[in-house]
């Protein structure tokens, strides 16, 4: 493959027909109400910050990234804690029916989070973790943690056996090596896990509205506000779509040296 | 990779099985409760046996949804996988771009789900949207909320603008692993850029592409939210995937037996399929060596 200075047409195209949309959401969250309705304009005639000042300014709009930030650091934190030792036990050893449970932890990926939304609803309301940030936290476990463990996995199986050998040998114990030695060794995989986590996390709806009224609302529940007695509040709407890509897009930056290869989830 | 007996692992595994105990088992015992019980109010049940599974079998209801998420998933999958891999085999070699590339199109897969349904929602339509006006502006009668064709190319495209670059990942991370020694084997034979493909890439890929299957498989089977943003299931029941009509069921009519039998069908179609799928994976982690 000889070096091409030149982007080919085919990565412009797919670019320009991702970033479209994005482009129409970020310049309707420029302008005022009136220019969205009565003028149909390219870009924003009269550049307008008003829609996000709207939302920075009102506890009920900015605690719903405070809220889904919360939730979803609780979620990470925790799915990548227990999923660690299960995938090294995944990795290293063979036990009976690690396979089948293997698969089962699968399913609950696979599982649709329709099925789950009301027996969540009245378990979480049963033992009083209704509208708190742990109950959508463990409620996003059912994905998370297969996942990260499928993840995990994929990573530790890279580690050669030896290493692990070596350091019972020279007399570490099971918990000083992981920590000191095994954990280093998969970073690149717990960053990944880590990742996945948080994205499932963060652009999940339907379970994390289901469990949340008031206290733990996410953003994307608090959304749908702007329908009003006046119609939809296209402008506001839009700079709080364009708020929650935020977050998104600064992990993205971070991670970006990792994401082709942790996509293939350290199975290649 | 050899691995040792040791039945002790289980205590490594224990913290997720008590996990995801409390997270999946419970909710799902209380829904196969539901499924088999009939209520009339007061937290009184009775014995219903397999009536519900019966008359979910029996309604057309279940059915016409089910239909319409198989040509949904069947659809999405023979536009995303070929698209993706063509995607993956542009990407730019090396450089700043790259990491402008990979940046640009992991976007999307870090929107919450249902501002992914108001960005289409808001692009579609014809008085303030750039997709609709544009379509107007050319004479094409396209209106997602009235007509059910205009609605399904909608949640299709839709859909194949947020997820494609998951497989185009997923390819590209396939493509990079592969020696450069292969490519520089297949310029002395002079293989055809097709031959290079079919004979190297493709193979190299099939691993990556079956997590790829089996992940867009699964999400697309139980999307909810996107559709439910654009069109709400409409118009009529047009786009009323098995996700919407399951929680129309569940949460909007509180049919809770029916809902649930429902809900227990679907789960096991999607077990099935992702089955299949997974055993045809491991059977290639084993063959090609990881």
């Amino acid at each position: 493959m000889n070096f091409r200075p030149r982007i080919n047409l085919v990565m412009v195209l797919y670019l320009l027909f991702l970033m479209l949309p994005i482009y129409w959401l970020l310049n309707m969250s420029l302008k005022t109400n009136t220019e969205i309705l009565n003028a149909f304009t390219l870009w924003p005639e009269t550049l307008t910050l008003d829609n996000y000042r709207t939302i920075l300014s009102d506890p009920a709009w900015y605690m719903g990234y405070v809220n889904s930030i919360i939730y979803v650091t609780m979620n990470t934190v925790l799915s990548v804690a227990v999923a660690l030792p299960a995938a090294y036990a995944f990795s290293r050893y063979s036990f009976l029916g690690d396979k089948h449970l293997f698969f089962w932890l699968l399913t609950n990926r696979m599982a649709p989070p329709a099925v789950f939304a009301l027996p969540f609803f009245q378990l979480y309301s049963s033992v009083g973790l209704f509208d708190t940030h742990i109950a959508v936290a463990l409620a996003h476990t059912l994905f998370n943690v297969p996942l990260a463990v499928w993840i995990l996995e994929g990573f530790m199986r890279g580690v050669p056996k030896e290493i692990d050998e070596t350091a019972y040998i020279d007399g570490y114990s099971f918990g000083h090596f992981f920590v000191k030695i095994f954990m280093p060794l998969i970073a690149s995989g717990i960053g990944v896990a880590a990742f996945f986590c948080f994205m499932f996390s963060w652009v999940e709806l339907l379970l994390s509205r289901t469990l949340t009224t008031v206290d733990a609302k996410p953003i994307a529940a608090i959304m749908t506000r702007t329908q009003g007695a006046a119609g939809i509040d296209w402008g506001v709407l839009a700079a709080a779509g364009v708020l929650t890509i935020v977050p998104g897009a600064l992990v993205i930056y971070f991670v970006r040296n990792y994401i082709a290869k942790g996509f293939a989830l350290g199975r290649v | 990779m050899e691995k040792t007996v040791n039945q002790k692992a289980w205590f490594l595994v224990l913290p997720v099985l008590l996990l995801v105990a409390f997270s999946a088992v419970i909710p799902l015992m209380t829904v196969v409760n539901y499924s088999v019980q009939d209520t009339f109010g007061n937290n009184q049940f009775f014995w219903a046996g397999l009536d519900w599974f019966r008359q979910m079998l029996e309604d057309e209801r279940m059915w016409n949804a089910l239909r319409r998420q198989v040509i949904f998933s069947g659809v999405i999958l023979a536009i995303e996988v070929p698209l993706g891999v063509l995607i993956a085999l542009n990407m730019p070699k090396r450089g700043v771009m790259v990491s402008v590339c990979l940046v640009l199109m992991s976007l999307p897969l870090l929107i919450p789900w249902n501002v992914v349904g108001t960005i289409w929602q808001i692009f579609g339509r014809v008085d303030i949207g750039l997709l609709g006006h544009t379509l107007a502006a050319l004479g094409v009668d396209y209106n997602y909320t009235q007509d059910a064709l205009d609605a399904w190319v909608t949640l299709i495209v839709m859909d194949v603008w947020h997820w494609t670059s998951l497989v185009a990942l997923l390819a590209y991370a396939g493509l990079k692993s592969i020696p450069d020694a292969y490519y520089q084997a297949a310029r002395i034979d002079q293989a055809s850029r097709w031959a290079v493909f079919r004979y190297i890439e493709l193979p190299k890929m099939t691993g990556v592409l079956t997590i790829a299957i089996l992940l867009r498989f699964m999400d697309s089977f139980k999307i909810y939210t996107e559709p439910f943003v654009v069109t709400g299931g409409g118009p009529g029941n047009a786009t009323t995937l098995l996700s919407i009509d399951l929680v129309k069921m569940a949460l909007g009519q509180f049919d809770l037996g029916p809902a649930a039998a429902f809900s227990i069908m679907y789960f096991l179609v999607i077990l099935l399929v992702s089955w299949v799928f997974y055993t045809v994976m491991t059977n290639l982690d084993q063959q090609g060596g990881k």
